[in-house]
């Protein structure tokens, strides 16, 4: 390696250090600055991280589109064999599943406690019906939509029930929470930048005098304010590594009763906390805040300082 | 070495502080800048270090007229010139060591070099051992010593000192006026500020008196 660059990073390598010998000889200050990053950054990213978790949560349901097809009262088992055997050649449609009008009835009874009742009547008010479970390729709204169409044109079929709308409705309010997370993180990302450029300043004006004699002995602006603009990368890193902290902390704490909660949907789903590329990024995005608002401050207040 | 060419200098709060100065300094000299304090000395140093501009006139360092240097060049400007103050202006949590070679750290020397060096300028002021001392356990003579080892340790053609002796007491400040002449001795344009005539009187130096901004003698 050539002399000049390896003086170079020597250099720059002496002066990280030196920056964070210095932020941690004022111990309460740097925590208190590295805390107000910390929790600037936690807040988005932990409603992402929860926001992550309904989508996964959410995504086995878009897959769950069924079209439920009632038969008109007089199309009987045979029948409804026939329109099952017919829609599952379609290459749009995965699985038909018949359900009779006894097995409803019997389903029905089991389930919804009134089987008493249900002894009352004389004959089976319930229709046959199929299940029709549509292709993995046509598991699209439009797909689902024209399968319905189709369906509901065949002969004794009476309704066709896609119940979707709830999903879709799900999706957008998630989209809606996704926006607001995203504004909200954006907002307190400039809090950061804001923060750090705040520490900084003072940090400047604290070493006002050290600033005017390097200046009168030769210093450029870009040599005095790189000691700053170091300081900031360790704000900006010690402020990302509480983030990913409190973020695994508040995860790790709602693990168990979330699970508990979805539990009893009968789902079975694990909490999962913030993956190692979202950390990784939160850490580089941290740590550029910090540079940039070291960045901001450093250069307004020491070109500002003249000996 | 030094030319000031007819040059006033009036402060924002309206206070002239030199009016229509003029003289030369030519290499090598040695030049005491004396008169009562607010006559104009700190003003005419700052000139020359660029930490002021002039208002009027202009002022040639080394053939080159000062108001073509941009702002962007002072610090390599500054590099050329070693500063003693009054006040020696250390960096107090720092050790002398770093005091002494901070020219040579913002110039981007290489550190073994800054190293060899340091150790010679403080030699050079007498404080040799003394590198690893805080300013604040030295003496007031020993501050301004080291004050002179950082303003020398790039070896600049010209040093400039504002009232270098001006809290020492006679026998400190007479062995700083000496250490200047040896520097001086060895080809360093040497110019002094400094209200202490009888001092002036035991080295005979040229001398350039001011009043009231003025050159009178």
């Amino acid at each position: 390696m050539p002399t000049a660059l390896n003086t170079w990073l020597a250099r720059h390598a002496q002066t990280l250090m030196g920056s964070l010998g210095r932020i941690v000889q004022h111990p309460v200050a740097t925590t208190m600055t590295m805390a107000v990053i910390a929790l600037a950054l936690a807040l988005p990213l932990f409603f992402n991280v929860l926001l992550e978790n309904s989508r996964a949560a959410t995504a086995d349901w878009n897959q769950a589109f069924e079209l439920s097809v009632y038969l008109a009262k007089k199309a009987g088992t045979e029948r409804a064999e026939a329109l099952a055997k017919q829609l599952r050649a379609r290459p749009d449609v995965a699985r038909v599943r018949v359900i009779t009008a006894d097995q409803a009835l019997a389903e029905f009874r089991e389930s919804s406690g009134f089987g008493k009742a249900l002894d009352l009547l004389d004959t089976n008010p319930l229709p046959n019906a199929l299940v029709v479970t549509p292709s993995l390729a046509a598991s699209t709204a439009e797909g689902t939509q024209a399968l319905k169409v189709h369906v509901a044109s065949l002969a004794d079929v009476d309704t066709v029930e896609l119940d979707t709308e709830w999903v879709q409705r799900l999706n957008a309010i998630l989209d809606v929470v996704r926006r607001v997370i995203w504004l909200t993180g954006a907002l307190l990302a400039i809090s950061v930048v804001l923060v750090v450029g705040n520490t900084i300043r003072l940090d400047i004006l604290n070493r006002r005098a050290e600033i005017e004699v390097m200046k009168l002995v030769g210093a450029t602006d870009s040599f005095a304010r790189r000691p700053f603009l170091y300081s900031g990368v360790w704000y900006g890193l010690g402020g990302g590594v509480g983030a990913v902290a409190v973020v695994a902390v508040a995860t790790a704490l709602l693990a168990k009763p979330i699970q508990r909660l979805i539990g009893l949907y009968g789902s079975q789903f694990q909490l999962s906390g913030l993956r190692f590329g979202t950390a990784a990024l939160i850490l580089c995005l941290s740590i550029a805040l910090g540079w940039m608002g070291s960045w901001i401050a450093a250069t307004r207040h020491i070109r500002a300082i003249e000996p | 070495m030094i030319h000031f060419d007819q040059v006033s200098k009036r402060y924002p709060n309206g206070r002239e502080a030199l009016a229509g100065v003029a003289f030369r300094i030519e290499p090598g000299e040695l030049v005491f800048l004396t008169g009562h304090s607010g006559a104009g000395k700190s003003s005419i140093l700052k000139l020359i270090a660029l930490i002021e501009r002039p208002t009027r006139g202009q002022v040639f360092i080394n053939h080159q007229n000062t108001a073509a240097i941009k702002a962007r060049s002072i610090p390599e400007f500054r590099r050329s010139l070693g500063v003693v103050f009054q006040d020696h202006k250390l960096l107090l949590d720092r050790p002398v060591a770093d005091n002494v070679a901070l020219p040579l750290i913002v110039a981007g020397v290489p550190r073994r070099e800054i190293e060899k060096r340091m150790r010679a300028a403080l030699d050079q002021v007498g404080l040799l051992g003394k590198e690893r001392s805080r300013p604040l356990e030295l003496s007031t003579g020993e501050q301004q010593r080291v004050g002179i080892a950082r303003a020398i340790i790039g070896k600049p053609p010209l040093l400039i000192a504002d009232e270098p002796t001006g809290n020492l007491d006679p026998d400190l400040a007479l062995e700083i006026m000496q250490l200047f002449k040896r520097f001086n001795d060895v080809g360093v344009t040497v110019v002094i500020a400094s209200h202490d005539v009888h001092l002036i009187d035991r080295l005979g130096a040229r001398r350039i008196v001011l009043a009231d901004g003025h050159v009178v003698g």
